[in-house]
């Protein structure tokens, strides 16, 4: 599926994945780390399980950084 | 306010500075901001102030330089490692501007302390260097209605935003900081300087804007800048309603300090 992920549009294999999942998918090394914002909702960390990610959805990864 | 003939020709690259002009020069000078951290992040943000002639200028930490510390810590020179942070820069900032009042405050801010420290000024800019001082500093600055720039960089990158009452806070975008163990510190990871330069430098612009009431802010919005690719991007957010600390159903109603080691405290479980 297509989705548009930080700005750029993206192929994503598979279809309906969790965030996740589709945390998996892009290989995000430190989950922990990102916050989620799908369609302009961030998203609450419990609900990465089950919050689905579909087709044209916009999504983006928020880093936390903690170094000043 | 009138300035002297001095002022006139310090500020002049401001007062000519559409803007800005003699009115902004004026605002800037009868403003008070507080740099909370004196490292990477405070070094540029507090130069750039002291400079740019605001009037009363905070600074706040609790640490002593250290040789590690210069290599993007730029307030602090080679003579200061083993001094205080706020002495070393109180003494840099009034050599580069004596019109400033400098404050400084040696001490790391916590749930007890940080209202008394925020309380008489006009904008409070983050620079700490760990997640408990950050999300601290967002959620007094929120409680207190205080405009506040913060900042975070890692390795070739940095992330910055800006709260003013009412817009999206730190915690619409991180709910809480990440748990322990998964935090890569500056101190582990590494940083390259310049970004501290960058981003801090990027601060300090947005709280002159703040206070000269000029442009647009980065306000329900965050900055990422990558520095390998040169990359500086927004994204749009929005003030959460399930924010714990501004939204409808506040589930943080007094300050608190989470419990998480400082960046550059970091001590391996072996050496303890």
């Amino acid at each position: 599926m297509i989705l548009t992920i930080n700005g750029k549009e993206e192929t994503v294999d598979g279809s309906d994945l969790t965030v996740t999942e589709l945390l998996q998918a892009k290989a995000i090394s430190m989950p922990d780390m990102v916050s989620v914002q799908l369609n302009g909702k961030i998203l609450k960390r419990d609900t990465f399980d089950t919050a689905f990610v579909r087709a044209n959805d916009h999504v983006n990864f928020l880093y936390f950084m903690g170094g000043g | 306010m009138t300035f002297s003939e001095e002022q006139i020709v310090r500020y002049s690259r401001h007062i000519i500075l559409q803007n800005v002009g003699g009115k902004g020069q004026e605002k800037l000078l009868r403003s008070k901001v507080l740099v909370i951290g004196a490292g990477g992040l405070g070094s540029p943000i507090s130069l750039y102030l002291a400079a740019a002639g605001v009037g009363t200028l905070g600074i706040a930490d609790a640490d002593r330089v250290d040789l590690s510390n210069l290599q993007r810590q730029i307030l602090h020179f080679t003579p200061d490692v083993g001094n205080l942070k706020v002495e070393s820069a109180r003494e840099k900032l009034e050599q580069l501007n004596p019109d400033v009042n400098i404050r400084i405050y040696n001490q790391r801010v916590t749930a007890d302390n940080i209202a008394e420290l925020i309380r008489d000024y006009d904008f409070i800019v983050e620079g700490t260097d760990n997640f408990p001082s950050k999300f601290l500093v967002n959620d007094a600055c929120v409680f207190y209605d205080k405009p506040f720039s913060q900042g975070g960089i890692l390795r070739f990158d940095g992330q910055t935003m800006t709260h003013i009452p009412g817009s999206a806070c730190y915690r619409c975008v991180f709910e809480s900081p990440p748990p322990k163990g998964v935090v890569p510190s500056c101190s582990e990871a590494g940083v390259l300087g310049a970004v501290a330069g960058i981003l801090g430098t990027i601060q300090a612009a947005e709280t002159l804007k703040a206070l000269l009431g000029v442009g647009e802010l980065l306000v329900d919005k965050v900055l990422y800048i990558n520095v390998l690719s040169m990359d500086f991007s927004t994204i749009s957010i929005a003030r959460n309603p399930e924010c714990a600390v501004c939204g409808e159903n506040p589930t943080i109603t007094q300050l608190r300090e989470y419990e998480q080691p400082a960046c550059e405290l970091e001590v391996p479980e072996a050496a303890r």
